[in-house]
Order: structure tokens, then C-alpha cells, then sequence
């Protein structure tokens, strides 16, 4: 199983779904933001994500968050990310784009998976300007309970990281030293 | 067979023959081999089985194809796809599950049986002719 975070892209659940064989369940979070503005109900968001994307512990083998962690308020994305990492099942990936560099558009970004190693970016209106910059500790923290897998900083200033969940120590096993 | 914008229907309707809904549906609606359009103004509270199904309006509920669920620009669909194709333009909204069977083998279309035999025909035409030429030089 695989959680999508972002705007549902049909290439991407192509890929997903075909090629891989991945069960998709996609979760928009984009809208749901845009939703709780027009509703004026911000406050309860973090409530509303967990209520939305939330799946039974250890059931999930990756999430693909894209970027949206740049568009969510600090206590929010600390209570989505709570949920993602619980989810996650041992071994599970978590996938995450960070920006460097704040950008004061209205704007969310879409990635298209083009194939195995290219990613395109197109962008979409927002209602209003939400991006912000998180620093690295604040992301570490927020994944805790994660392991970085892998860390790049893009051409675009964006940093691309995978965490992992770590595995669970088979019972019985004799550690060898 | 098109049900129109002004028809509500409460309950299952099930169906032989390709249907485009505009109007308004609740409860379940079953076309077996089949196609299902629902329509830009159709709006659907369902659970939904068809041979393929093309969203131009709302869906609300679980949608079950044996060859194709397609989601068009402005189309919505909240509930899971269960379909061996999944197409989902841009511009269409889409919240839930997509299961696309992977384990199973994919209905084939007539046009992909027709153009597998094609591409068999020229192959076997191929490895005749290196063949045809060795003799002919014999």
C-alpha cells in the first residue's frame, strides 16, 4: 500500500499502479487546506488530516509527501508527521521534498513521475501565498522514529530525502559481534 | 440509453446495455460488460460495477471496472477504484483507493488481440525471409 499526499496525478498512479503494483490511496492535501480556509476551520486542520490520511498502524509500505510539509503550519505538519511515521510499516519508506528558498506565490507544486529517474514539476494556484522554509532540525524531529535513508539538495534548491522505518529484529536471532 | 438531468433513482439499477446517466443516482448500479458515462451534470451516490466507466460529473462511492475506470477533466470521484486501467486527467478530483489488480490479466481489447496476431504475423514473415534468401542464393 501506498499513500499519496499530494494532488492525484493519473501518470503517477500509471506508474504506481502498473508498473509497480502498488495498492494507491491518494489524500489530497492541497485541498483539504484550501477546504478548511474557505471553511474557517485552520484550526482543526492537523484533526482533519489525521482524520483523512490516518491508516491502521503498520499497514502502510510508503508515503509520498511530496512537498506538502512546506505549506503546513509547524504544530500541524508535527501532527501529521506523528501519523505518517505511526502508519509506516517496518521497512516502510517515506518519501519528502523541503525547500530551501521560501517562495511568495500563491502557488502548490505537482510532481509528475515521467519514469524510474525523472520527476517533472508543474505548479498550481493556491488561494493564497502558504510556503515556508523548515529547518533541518525541525524536520528530523518531526520524523521521528525514522532514519534518513537518503538526503540530495536538487538543482532547485529543494532537498529530496527518504526515510525508513527501521525493521523489526526477527525474535531469536543471535545479534553477532 | 441516457437517463436524463431531471431523473432521480433510488436504488439498484442494473442494466445490458451501455448507459450515460445525467441525472441522479443512489443505492448501486451494475452493467456488466458494459460502459457506464455519467455525464457532466450526473451525479452519483453508488457503488458503481461496469466493464468501463468514464466519470465526466460526480461519483461518491466505490467504482468496480473489468477493463477501464477513466476520470475526466472536471470529473470527481470519492470512493476506490478497483480496475485493471486506471486514466485520471488533469483537473479531475480523486480521493480514495485505486487497486488495480495487478495479479490479474487485464481484459484485452479486440484491437489489442488484432494487432498481437499482426505483430506475431510479421515476426514469423521475419525469420521466413533470411531462409527464403539462403536457398535463393543456393
Amino acid at each position: 500500500m501506498l499513500v499519496d499526499l499530494g494532488p492525484v496525478v493519473g501518470s503517477n498512479v500509471s506508474f504506481f499502479g502498473e508498473r509497480l503494483g502498488c495498492r494507491i490511496h491518494v489524500e489530497d492535501v492541497f485541498s483539504e487546506i484550501e477546504k478548511a480556509d474557505v471553511e474557517r476551520r485552520l484550526d482543526t486542520l492537523g484533526d482533519a488530516l489525521v482524520g483523512r490520511c490516518g491508516r491502521p498502524e503498520g499497514s502502510v509500505d510508503g508515503v509520498l509527501c511530496w512537498d506538502v510539509f512546506d505549506y503546513l503550519d509547524k504544530p500541524v505538519g508535527q501532527q501529521l508527521a506523528k501519523e505518517l511515521v505511526k502508519m509506516l510499516a517496518p521497512g516502510g519508506a517515506l518519501l519528502a521534498f523541503f525547500a530551501t528558498l521560501q517562495n511568495p506565490e500563491p502557488l502548490y507544486n505537482r510532481y509528475v513521475v515521467k519514469d524510474e529517474e525523472h520527476l517533472e514539476h508543474r505548479t498550481l494556484r493556491a488561494s493564497k501565498a502558504r510556503h515556508h522554509v523548515l529547518a533541518n532540525r525541525d524536520v528530523n524531529r518531526m520524523f521521528e522514529g525514522l532514519t534518513v535513508a537518503d538526503s540530495f539538495l536538487l538543482l532547485t534548491k529543494t532537498r529530496e530525502m527518504m526515510f525508513r522505518k527501521p525493521s523489526a529484529t526477527p525474535r531469536g536471532v543471535p545479534l553477532e559481534f | 440509453m441516457n437517463i436524463g438531468k431531471s431523473v432521480v433513482i433510488k436504488g439498484e439499477l442494473l442494466g445490458s446495455e451501455d448507459l450515460t446517466i445525467e441525472g441522479q443516482v443512489e443505492g448501486k448500479i451494475e452493467l456488466k460488460d458494459h460502459v457506464l458515462t455519467i455525464g457532466p451534470n450526473g451525479r452519483i451516490k453508488a457503488a458503481v460495477f461496469a466493464k468501463s466507466v468514464v466519470v465526466l460529473g460526480e461519483v461518491i462511492g466505490d467504482v468496480s471496472a473489468s477493463e477501464k475506470v477513466d476520470i475526466r477533466d472536471k470529473g470527481t470521484v470519492e470512493g476506490d477504484l478497483i480496475s485493471p486501467r486506471v486514466a485520471i486527467a488533469e483537473g479531475a478530483h480523486f480521493r480514495g483507493s485505486i487497486d488495480m489488480q495487478r495479479g490479474q490479466r487485464p481484459a484485452e481489447t479486440k484491437a489489442e488481440r488484432a494487432e498481437a496476431k499482426a505483430s506475431e504475423a510479421k515476426a514469423s514473415e521475419t525469420k521466413a525471409q533470411p531462409a527464403v534468401a539462403a536457398s535463393a542464393k543456393a
